[in-house]
């Protein structure tokens, strides 16, 4: 029979550290993936902006066409031109959690970052001190009422309504935001070490390698898929980030 | 009896399969009406898809919560 056994769970996303195994500066692979991914979000913003040419080339126009959908794409779809001042941080956002996520298919990283719920936590806690700062900023102490209490809801229901938006809103939101990202290249990486496994387990075995290439079918359009995921979920991540800062910061009701 | 017999990791699965319908439906509605009023009036386009994914990534959460509760619940 097949000798096929799926790995646990803590060995696909543990990884065992380089230097310092055990300490709190250990450094293992999803701290290298972060370093990465910094440099990475450093580097290209750096190389596109370093000679300003009026006609854009090479780095610069890659540059140029990511602040053009982050600002036409996400900026001006959710907040309209007051959320423009925002448009830094969901650019660093988006760039840094998309180059953490494409590690999942960078051959001998292969880890998404964001599989750890680390990183995908303390983003979803950044961004949540940022819109509930915006909420206060744009509202006063009166960000409570904004944020509790929706327009036309008859006075019975007030306390009901208010419990509900506060545990949707203050508690609920950060973990949806949180969840969303990990488990969704948590998921993505799952499913490619299954494929993996099940191809290199039908190579060894006997007559059936020869249904050894429909797995490895598998793997290859699943890397694919996983290259738009790590897009789509980066845009997702930074979208909401977008909506929640304006529902946060908005007068209009 | 039957559901004695069950491992938990075989009833977590099982769980996630049942959790797994409400989105699987609710994302095939949601991304159809989407492809309909993109094809109805293609000019709103970039509206639509912006407010789809959107759309998706609330429905999809219920799903994830389910496959996170999953893990939990099979080790």
């Amino acid at each position: 029979m097949l000798a096929l056994e799926f790995p646990p769970l803590s060995h696909i996303v543990n990884w065992p550290g380089f230097v310092g195994e055990g300490e709190i500066w250990e450094i293992n692979k999803v701290v290298v993936i972060y370093g990465f991914a910094v440099l990475f979000t450093l580097l290209l913003f750096w190389l596109g902006g370093r000679k300003k040419e009026l006609v854009p080339t090479g780095a610069q126009n890659l540059a140029e066409i990511a602040v053009e959908f982050i600002e036409d794409g996400i900026v001006m779809d959710t907040m309209g031109k007051e959320g423009l001042k925002y448009t830094p941080y969901l650019m660093s956002l988006f760039f840094f959690i998309f180059f953490t996520n494409i590690f999942e298919v960078i051959p001998f990283f292969q880890m998404p970052a964001s599989a750890r719920i680390a990183l995908p936590l303390l983003l979803a806690l950044l961004s949540y001190v940022i819109y509930h700062g915006a909420g206060f900023k744009s509202h006063g102490l009166g960000y409570f009422k904004h944020a509790l209490v929706p327009p036309g809801v008859p006075v019975f229901l007030l306390p009901l309504v208010m419990l509900i938006e506060f545990v949707s809103k203050f508690l609920v939101q950060p973990f949806s935001h949180t969840v969303r990202l990990f488990a969704n290249l948590l998921a993505g990486h799952i499913l490619l070490v299954t494929f993996a496994v099940l191809t290199s387990g039908l190579v060894v075995a006997k007559w059936y390698a020869i249904f050894a290439p429909l797995p490895l079918i598998g793997v290859i359009f699943f890397t694919a898929f996983e290259v738009f995921v790590s897009f789509l979920q980066a845009y997702v991540f930074t979208l909401l980030t977008g909506v929640y800062i304006n529902a946060a910061q908005s007068h209009e009701h | 009896m039957l559901l004695a017999e069950i491992s938990n990791k075989g009833l977590a699965a099982l769980t996630y399969g049942l959790g797994a319908i409400g989105p699987g439906i609710g994302i095939g509605y949601l991304v159809g009406q989407a492809v309909q009023a993109m094809a109805r009036q293609p000019e709103a386009a970039g509206m639509v898809r912006t407010t789809m994914f959107l759309g998706i990534a609330f429905v999809e959460a219920l799903a994830l919560i389910g496959f996170v509760v999953f893990f939990l619940a099979g080790a």
